[in-house]
């Protein structure tokens, strides 16, 4: 990263902890007007340093290879397909997956950051679905915590060797849960119960989030093998351009 | 049909059928959003709590946004990504071809 950048990134860091505006903070599904005021700011600040490194790392990706735009866009692309499609569970409710996955494997766990931004913005403006207030909440669990989990678990899997599609399953698996985990958590600090506190809290969030994702995480896991398979086959260059065949190939 | 083609065929009818066979198997259930399950766990931890803010579509709207519609931009955000991905692998698809008719310089790597 390039000094004047390295600067900025400071600069926003410092920005975020000190001054703390009130940002689009929308975790994954938390709805409009759920999270007191103070938690939607902190949520927000926390998400700020994370989107300023992913604004920057697609930018340097980009002037690195102009071609890459198609894969970022592919990618954002699979956020906006996947997080729209409501998909009905075991427990009798519908959820939607978040589709963080396939980028947060491409392309590391920042750059997604700004990619599932922009569909909770679409999502929160248009269709009432998580909100405006949320936005930092929401943006910090779908859009930062689950792709750095799917990014640390693909990496894992690839020292570890298993199979590379195993690989990409787990991740994508993983970090759909753990976004709705994380929605919880967020939840249960918002909203602690008056027996038991936080803990207790997160547990009933937990009851209600995690039965019904556990199937479409599975879904998703599955979407990103399907996706990953067609874009091996036939963008073979430009996998090669962001650097993914070499680190398979380092597995 | 390739290895890769029935790999692929194999996830997505496993997919649809993990997504139908709830549908299937829980007759007359109501499948409301995960979403709203969450709001009413909210409204039971903390009896009577109001949330502070209505989404500015419904304060525009003065009122929440009729389903029809909701389904309609639903089916526009899906038809961006399909339309992009789709535009995407077309061309790969057919560069592919042209490639491989090449003799390929960058032939595939299975």
């Amino acid at each position: 990263m390039p000094k004047k950048q390295k600067f900025l990134l400071r600069a926003y860091i410092v920005f975020a902890a000190m001054f703390v505006v009130a940002p689009a903070s929308n975790a994954m599904h938390i709805m409009e007007g759920y999270l007191p005021a103070g938690y939607c700011v902190a949520w927000g600040a926390v998400c700020l340093p994370f989107l300023a490194a992913g604004f920057f790392s697609l930018r340097s990706k980009i002037k690195e290879n102009r071609r890459n735009l198609i894969l970022i866009a592919m990618s954002g692309a699979f956020i906006f397909v996947i997080s729209s499609l409501k998909i009905p569970s075991v427990t009798a409710s519908c959820s939607h997956m978040t589709g963080t996955g396939l980028g947060a494997i491409l392309f590391g766990p920042c750059s997604v950051s700004i990619l599932g931004l922009l569909v909770l913005v679409f999502q929160a403006v248009l269709l009432a679905h998580g909100g405006l207030t949320t936005l930092g909440a929401n943006t910090f669990s779908m859009a930062i915590a689950g792709p750095l989990v799917s990014f640390g678990i693909y990496r894992l899997c690839c020292r570890t060797k298993v199979n590379h599609r195993a690989g990409i399953f787990l991740a994508a698996f993983a970090g759909d849960l753990f976004t709705y985990c994380v929605t919880s958590v967020q939840l249960a600090l918002a909203h602690p119960s008056e027996a038991g506190g936080v803990a207790a809290s997160t547990v009933k969030f937990l009851g209600v989030f995690a039965p019904t994702q556990l199937p479409l995480a599975v879904i998703e896991g599955i979407l990103t093998v399907v996706i990953v398979i067609g874009l091996e086959t036939y963008a073979g260059p430009e996998l090669r351009a962001i650097g993914f065949v070499d680190r398979r190939k380092e597995a | 049909m390739t290895k890769n083609t029935k790999t692929v065929l194999l996830l997505l009818f496993i997919a649809v059928l993990i997504a139908v066979v709830p549908v299937a198997a829980l007759k007359g259930a109501g499948f409301g959003g995960s979403d709203d399950a969450g709001s009413a766990m909210v409204e039971e931890i903390q009896e009577g709590y109001e949330p502070w803010f209505t989404p500015v579509l419904e304060t525009a709207l003065g009122g929440e946004l009729p389903g029809e519609v909701e389904s309609l931009i639903f089916c526009i955000q899906t038809g961006i990504g399909v339309g992009v991905i789709a535009f995407f692998m077309g061309r790969f698809v057919e560069r592919k071809k042209w490639m491989d008719k090449q003799g390929g310089e960058d032939a595939p790597d299975r």
